[in-house]
């Protein structure tokens, strides 16, 4: 496959990835999205402290054609945003899982949300929508 | 829906990876590399593009000067053999039919470029005023057009001919060229706001001569580019595109085309209506945008001087060549003033904006 899917992170079908740390969840777009979208030259970040809600817009990113949203892949509260990405958006196209995290998200204790993918299964549904 | 159209070089963008979108009825290439570095490559180096869904004309016979004075805003006076106009074609109502480029080959011979998304209206628009004198003939299956822009594409162009191509002057044009052995005409023409040139082929010939330019650019940072560094060259250099700056509802005055509406050379369709718009002041009129705030700006966007809604942005991009948001819009006549701050709302909310002059981009020497 041409686009890296990192372990140990979990998917949304919308091309997110979170990265589960404690009551922390990182959140970025796929190397996949960023593939897609081309060229992001910017990213409007949501307010710290904000309600995140599954499937509910988190941020933006735009390319040069598109606007492209990112949504929350679990419900939380935005605790920390990637400043970084104001005067940077390239770093989305550059290293989508380091760098260019977005958002992170506290989760309360236990929660889960069953619906994100494991990476096998990301892999399958990039490789369905890239064959379409 | 119908099936898309595809142009003689729609296997080369499928092999260079190009991102193939429907425009116009066509299966376009958007991107290739990225529309970031197809915008540089075009202002710093050179850039090839597939314009092959461009429709064209040709008029002739005694009349046919007569004709086209009749239907283009423009002044055909202008032309000589050799030279070519840019004009908008009116409909009675001061509304625009399309804008179109004029060749002239000799008195009695034109050629018109016309826009891929209405070439099939304008076909039935000028066909109705076909009278004796005239015959109108479509190339535009008969056509291949790529179009070579940027500051070295002089050099790679005269790579492939004998033809000194160094005398030909902007909007002008060689009807006969030999590039590597194919006999193209070649204009000193494009969209983007940098030196280059529109080749016009034979379909048959055009994966060829593609090949070849791409070949004799390597030495010169060739990239081949797609429809959208296209479109935000040609935004960068606030030349207007047809569905966005200009439409049925849109007459050129209000687009600013001030200097390709020629009132005194006599009667031509649109011009009373023109001519009114001109007398009562014009209720909207076309101005640049530069946003302060981070953010892009889009078409449909709208624009607030405080509480007055004072307009709305017909197109918007980033432009990587000034690393900002630009956009053109319509404005109040009585706001589109250069230095003005006003506000643009993006998902509800206000992001401060500068109304510029225009063009946004200048390339530095003719």
């Amino acid at each position: 496959m041409k686009w890296e899917i990192k372990e140990g992170l979990k998917y949304a079908r919308t091309h997110e990835w979170a990265g589960f740390e404690g009551d922390l969840v990182t959140v970025g777009i796929t190397d996949y999205a960023q593939d897609m979208l081309k060229d992001v030259v910017y990213v409007e970040l949501p307010e710290i402290g904000q309600e995140a809600q599954v499937g509910e817009s988190l941020a933006v990113l735009e390319s040069v054609k598109a606007v492209s949203d990112l949504y929350a892949p679990v419900d939380g509260e935005v605790v920390e945003v990637n400043e970084a990405l104001l005067d940077r958006p390239e770093l989305v196209n550059e290293d989508p899982y380091g760098e260019a995290w977005v958002v992170r998200i506290r989760i309360d204790a236990g929660y889960e949300n069953p619906e994100l993918l494991g990476e096998d299964d990301y892999a399958a549904l990039v490789k369905e929508e890239a064959d379409r | 829906m119908a099936e898309l159209k595809k142009t003689p070089l729609y296997e080369k963008h499928r092999a260079l990876g190009g991102d193939l979108v429907e425009y116009g009825g066509w299966l376009m290439p958007v991107q290739y590399e990225g529309i970031v570095s197809e915008v540089h490559r075009t202002r710093r180096k050179v850039a090839l593009f597939d314009t092959s869904h461009m429709g064209e004309f040709l008029v002739e016979g005694p009349a046919a000067a007569d004709f086209l004075q009749g239907y283009l805003t423009n002044d055909t006076a202008k032309l000589y053999d050799g030279r070519i106009i840019y004009s908008p074609v009116c409909y009675p109502h001061g509304g625009t039919v399309d804008d179109i480029l004029i060749y002239r080959y000799g008195p009695e011979r034109y050629l018109l470029v016309v826009n891929a998304a209405n070439a099939a209206k304008d076909w039935a628009w000028f066909s109705e005023g076909v009278k004796g004198g005239v015959s109108l003939n479509d190339l535009s299956d008969e056509t291949a057009l790529l179009a070579l822009q940027g500051p070295n594409s002089e050099a790679v162009l005269s790579g492939l001919t004998q033809t000194p191509l160094e005398q030909l002057r902007y909007y002008h044009f060689l009807p006969e060229v030999e590039l590597a052995g194919i006999r193209c005409m070649v204009s000193r023409t494009g969209y983007t706001g940098e030196k280059g040139f529109e080749i016009f082929c034979d379909p048959d010939k055009a994966g060829r001569l593609w090949d070849e330019l791409m070949e004799a650019g390597r030495n010169f940072d060739l990239t081949p580019a797609g429809l959208g560094a296209r479109d935000v060259l040609r935004l960068e250099a606030s030349l207007p595109l047809y569905g966005h700056e200009l439409s049925e509802e849109i007459s050129p005055l209000e687009a600013g085309l001030f200097p390709f509406v020629s009132f005194k050379k006599g009667p031509f369709t649109g011009r009373e209506a023109l001519v009114e718009q001109k007398k009562e002041g014009l209720r909207r009129r076309l101005g640049g945008l530069v946003l302060l705030d981070r953010g892009v700006i889009r078409e449909g966007y709208r624009i607030f001087d405080g509480e007055q809604e004072i307009g709305v942005v017909s197109s918007g991009t980033f432009s990587p060549t000034l690393n900002k948001s630009i956009g053109m819009a319509f404005l109040l006549p009585e706001s589109a003033k250069p230095g003005e701050e006003v506000q643009v709302i993006i998902r509800n909310k206000p992001h401060r904006a500068q109304i510029v002059k225009t063009p946004f981009y200048r390339r530095e020497s003719q």
